[in-house]
């Protein structure tokens, strides 16, 4: 099939950008989005211009460094999804396919579709970790744990950290990941010891990023390619309540 | 930093002060309902309800300043965290842009409720300070009075809302008003911790429902007395 | 060059712990002043730099990526495997050990492996107290599961994300390092060159991936955890990112590099679909569990698979190994279905495929269960085939996976170069020809958090600090060389993109010495890829700048070092002349189509040195004694 690419080109974090159209044609309904890229590029290289830059990965949905929006939706919008595992069969011949990169002032675009995700990084560092050094643990079996709790622990933990919650809401804001981190740990006995001083921590070092604030919309969950529930921001909010009214 | 410092300058301390001003206000706007629904029970209850009202200013006066620092709270943390949204996207998507998910209530709550703030002044103008030259009935609401000689809530009411434009902005602004509860009643107990997978989507629902039947509520009175209730006062 | 394996003496069992005893400490407050320098943030990489900074050094850390957390290890779903014995089913340290070593087809050292069974159960009980949320049963204790046709339950799994969650714990630690300024981490950073000082490893050459920075870095050693270099094949399971830059830079510095012949080809892969694939996607081997693998007895059968009658298939995997059945070890499956498809009896567009049908496990589990057991793999299986694997079986092909080979080590996982240490899939130590199921998670952590932290200590303290300033001549003409074949491939401007090359020379790995090698395959591989290499320098076309981020430069200077180095790959694969695990040299079988090793000549490790360019690097064997099992033949039958 063929393909018309709206693509935002930015040299560099400090250059304005703009869309470029480029036609992608022989489009196979078996590639996946970014192979679909990954053929443009090689006429623009043949073309001898610079290739569109964008991140990926392993490429087979788990770590988190596919990043683009595809017609208005982060990963292309379809269920538990990323980009790199959404094949070209979801596009219809003809079609006009925008595609842009995660906007959120924290974010910011280093080139074309390329963004800094550090800010996550930073919050991470602010408290989402148990605070165990190696070695001297004890044995694995040693404090039973709830299969249901181990489990809301996974549903939480299997955040992937590619910031499609903060591109997906109208706010941009970040609080399905820092909530997804965060519950992850609070649930489990072994992080429950620093839950207080976990949430306020990441709470202050996510509103110092800048990034909005939730408004309970919903698009974080529906875009999100693990399927992260709202109910974890339910708990960092009455979390970070108790914490903060206990005064700490 | 201190727990008040907290409230008002963290993200989700902001979001506590929306959420417990919202539940504050929406418990008054039940309870407004219900007084006002005493129109349907006659001209003596409704007139006896207002004159409880005004002769108890030792109730009356701090439900009135309570409600006006939830108002400014609540647009006052409205406020702020628009103004942080918008600064958190500095540069928009191009027309592509999809809000999955997000329903038209949540994604205009901003707009809802600076229109419902509007409508609140005149509201207050209208029927409480009750200036004669925004009641477009040319009359003056403070001369009307009963039998009893106090003042007629039923007869200020009716002839309020028979003018179609005076109930036609009131419809749209309850309209509004419920679409801004059919969202901020769910969210309220989200951004509070209180919900949880199993209550969620059905707080959500009574939310939106709850909404809706404070519209009929509040609607139902402008609509009859178009329709002629209590047109026998206005000879 | 020596090749001094300093395994320690005495019984294998207790190596360790007297090696531990006898290995040099650091003081405490010596610790700050010695600096070390980690590459990759993987398993291995993370878990070393964060427990080197809470023991006390300075530590700095660099990734490709934009994050630690996205390091390829992420990607392994199955589970790690740890002599706990929770299940009470037999299985023990001496088990554990017994079944790697056998399993790595008698090609791996005994000392290392004991050690990497007596560790894996610390792993487990550091992974849970970082917050690993392993499955559990309802009595809250953790939950195993039988993996890669092992006879014990002994794999601990976080539903199919083990690798992720593990990552994300060492992640954790290393982000409360990075937030108590004991690492600085360098993401988006790519190691382009070793620095040796007086013949130790003292620093490293990098560019910065978003400004094209080219930087020096100093240090008192240097830890490489980059990884394994299964990209050489192109289609492989490994992110696209993958590469062997960093190990084969270091080679070229002077680390020998062992056994690059041992690549793992695993048998549950999604099929290529065509010429744009860019990468193959591996689904859990647990597949084999509940799925059986056939394909129709008739060559070229054209016919759609229900309208194939039970009679007229042929379940293959339970015909050839009745014991083991489709739970047969990935190298014997692998082989298996490729063995079928080059017989013409191979399923889907271009006969590369073999099916792996669930029919008879839904009739007797219900579809339920099976969506329970699997039901992730087979919605991930849709979104890629866009095929319904409970309405049709699902089709699978081998794919490279892993690799065993890596930088030689000794039992202090330092390379020949000393201050050099190389950790998990970058190094060759733990599982000889062929790597069991679960076991790579269990090799990284082990030498990430117990094992390097305490030998990095024993070469500190019998070497003083001294870390050389980066204005040494040797980091600037390191940096001077980088900087030209920067220059040289933006400069070249020819007809052919770098994703041409990989692609062909990927294909010519894959077709002369992928799963089956023989002498002549490996010859004319030997003679092509220095043709291709040839052409490449000159004919390649890479655009952008030096001095912005260039994926195209990126992948280019990957591609170069992937040239050189499937050379030596396919070298040491004609030089191995035995097959042994994922090694097959087709003149080594038996009868019946199974591998023969040569424990007489081969039972040795093949190191390989560097002699500069254009010339054949030297082998060097270190030989492979067996005191504590008896050699056998593996036997799946």
């Amino acid at each position: 099939m063929k393909l018309t690419l709206k693509v935002w080109r930015q040299k560099d974090q400090e250059s304005p950008g703009h869309f470029e159209t480029y036609q992608a044609n022989d489009v196979s309904p078996d590639m996946s989005f970014l192979e679909m890229l990954d053929v443009v590029n090689e006429g623009i290289i043949d073309r001898g211009e610079d290739a569109i830059a964008f991140d990926s990965d392993c490429r087979e949905g788990i770590c988190g460094t596919c990043s683009v929006v595809i017609n208005g939706m982060p990963h292309g919008g379809h269920r538990a999804t990323t980009a790199c595992q959404l094949h070209m069969r979801h596009f219809t011949d003809g079609q006009t396919i925008y595609i842009e990169p995660w906007r959120a002032k924290p974010f910011p675009v280093l080139k074309d579709l390329v963004v800094d995700r550090a800010a996550f990084e930073r919050i991470v560092q602010a408290g989402g970790f148990v605070s165990v050094r190696t070695g001297g643990t004890p044995d694995a079996n040693a404090i039973p744990i709830p299969k249901e709790d181990a489990d809301r622990a996974m549903d939480a933990a299997a955040c992937i950290g590619c910031g499609a919650c903060v591109a997906a809401c109208k706010n941009a804001s970040a609080m399905l990941f820092v909530a997804a981190k965060a519950s992850h740990l609070n649930t489990l006995p072994q992080g429950k010891v620093e839950k207080d001083r976990r949430v306020l921590g990441m709470v202050a070092a996510m509103d110092k990023e800048g990034f909005g604030n939730c408004t309970v919309t919903g698009s974080c969950e529906a875009v999100c390619p693990k399927e992260i529930s709202l109910d974890f921001i339910r708990q960092l909010n009455g979390e970070y309540l108790i914490a903060s009214l206990k005064g700490k | 930093m201190n727990i008040v410092q907290r409230f008002f300058q963290t993200s989700l301390g902001k979001k506590y002060v929306m959420a417990l001003t919202g539940l504050a206000l929406a418990v008054f706007v039940v309870g407004h309902l219900i007084g006002n629904l005493q129109v349907f029970l006659g001209r003596e209850m409704i007139n006896a309800y207002g004159h409880f009202l005004q002769s108890t200013p030792e109730l009356i006066w701090p439900a009135r300043l309570g409600l006006l620092a939830c108002v400014a709270l609540h647009v006052w943390s409205a406020v702020r965290l628009s103004a942080e949204n918008r600064a958190a996207r500095p540069i928009q998507y191009s027309e592509a842009y999809k809000p999955i998910a997000a329903s038209y209530a949540s994604r205009t709550m901003l707009m809802s409720g600076l229109i419902i703030a509007a409508f609140i002044v005149y509201h207050l103008l209208h029927f409480t300070v009750q200036t004669q030259a925004i009641n477009l009935t040319g009359k003056d609401f403070h001369t009307l009075m009963d039998a009893k000689g106090r003042h007629d809530v039923f007869a200020m009411m009716v002839s309020g809302f028979s003018n179609p434009f005076v109930s036609g902005f009131y419809v749209l602004a309850m309209t509004l008003l419920c679409l801004h509860l059919s969202h901020g009643l769910g969210a309220l107990f989200q951004s509070l911790g209180l919900r949880n997978k199993a209550w969620s989507p059905v707080i959500e629902r009574l939310g939106r429902r709850a909404a809706w039947i404070i519209w009929l509520g509040y609607v139902s009175i402008p609509v009859s007395i178009l329709c002629g209730f209590g047109k026998e006062v206005m000879k | 060059m020596k090749l001094d394996a300093k395994i320690p003496s005495g019984p294998v069992a207790q190596k360790w712990e007297k090696h531990k005893f006898n290995l040099k400490l650091v003081n405490p407050a010596n610790k700050r002043k010695f600096e070390v320098i980690v590459v990759g943030t993987g398993l291995a990489g993370a878990s070393a730099a964060a427990t080197l900074a809470e023991l006390g050094y300075v530590v700095k850390t660099f990734c490709f990526q934009d994050s630690p957390r996205r390091a390829h290890s992420i990607a392994a779903q199955g589970g790690i495997n740890a002599a706990k014995n929770y299940q009470n089913d037999g299985d023990s340290v001496h088990r554990l050990f017994y079944d790697t070593i056998k399993g790595g087809d008698f090609r791996a050292r005994e000392a290392n492996v004991y050690r990497l069974a007596q560790v894996s159960v610390n792993i487990i009980d550091q992974c849970v107290a970082q917050g690993v949320p392993f499955a559990r049963e309802y009595g809250g204790l953790l939950d195993n599961r039988s993996f890669g046709g092992a006879q014990v339950s002994r794999t601990f799994y976080a539903r199919g994300q083990t690798g992720q969650q593990l990552l994300l714990g060492a992640y954790q630690a290393l982000s409360r390092q990075i937030g108590l300024g004991t690492v600085t981490m360098f993401p988006r950073t790519e190691m382009l060159d070793l620095v040796l000082v007086d013949g130790h490893a003292k620093g490293i050459v990098v560019r910065d991936l978003v400004t094209g920075k080219i930087s020096s870095h100093a240090a008192d050693a240097v830890v490489l955890a980059t990884g394994g270099y299964g990209n050489v094949f192109y289609l492989s399971t490994n992110a696209v990112g993958c590469n062997v830059t960093a190990a084969y830079r270091a080679y070229k510095k002077g680390a020998a590099f062992a056994n690059p012949c041992y690549t793992q080809i695993h048998p549950t892969c999604i099929p290529v679909s065509g010429d744009h694939q860019s990468k193959l996607t591996l689904m859990s081997e647990s597949l084999r569990n509940d799925g059986r693998v056939w394909v129709s007895k008739k060559k070229g059968d054209k016919r759609r698979s229900q309208e194939i009658p039970e009679a007229e298939r042929d379940y293959f995997l339970e015909r050839k190994y009745p014991s083991f059945g489709n739970l047969a070890p990935r190298d014997i499956s692998s082989r298996a279905a490729k063995e079928a498809c080059d017989d013409g009896r191979g399923v889907g567009p271009g006969g590369l495929g073999v099916y792996l049908d669930f029919a008879d496990s839904i009739k007797r589990l219900s579809q339920e269960k099976i969506q329970e057991r699997y039901g992730n793999l087979f919605e991930m299986y849709e979104r890629i085939t866009g095929e319904n694997a409970y309405q049709q079986p699902m089709r699978i092909y081998p794919a490279v996976h892993y690799t065993m080979g890596g930088l030689w080590v000794d039992y202090n996982l330092m390379s020949t170069i000393p201050g050099l240490f190389v950790l998990g899939e970058a190094n060759f130590s733990d599982h000889g020809a062929n790597r069991l199921g679960a076991s790579a998670l269990m090799q990284g952590l082990a030498d990430g958090y117990f094992i390097l932290p305490y030998t990095i200590g024993d070469y500190f303290a019998s070497n003083k600090p001294a870390k050389p300033s980066t204005s040494h001549p040797e980091f600037k003409s390191a940096e001077e060389s980088v900087t030209g074949l920067t220059k040289r491939l933006l400069s070249t401007r020819g007809k052919r993109t770098v994703r041409s090359f990989h692609r062909e020379l990927g294909q010519i790995m894959w077709d002369k010495c992928g799963m089956a090698r023989s002498e002549a395959s490996l010859k004319e591989a030997l003679s092509r890829i220095p043709q291709l290499r040839e052409e490449f320098y000159k004919n390649v076309n890479v655009t952008g700048e030096a001095g912005s981020l260039n994926q195209a430069l990126e992948h280019a200077g990957r591609v170069a070092d992937f040239l050189e180095f499937g050379e030596l790959l396919c070298l040491d694969a004609l030089t191995r002349n035995e097959s042994c695990g994922g090694h097959f040299r087709v003149e080594h079988q038996t009868e019946d189509g199974e591998a023969r090793r040569d424990d007489e000549k081969c039972s040795h490790v093949s190191a390989w040195e560097y002699q500069g360019s254009g010339r054949q690097p030297v082998l060097h064997k270190e030989p492979l004694s067996y005191e504590e099992v008896k050699m056998s033949q593996r036997s799946y039958k």
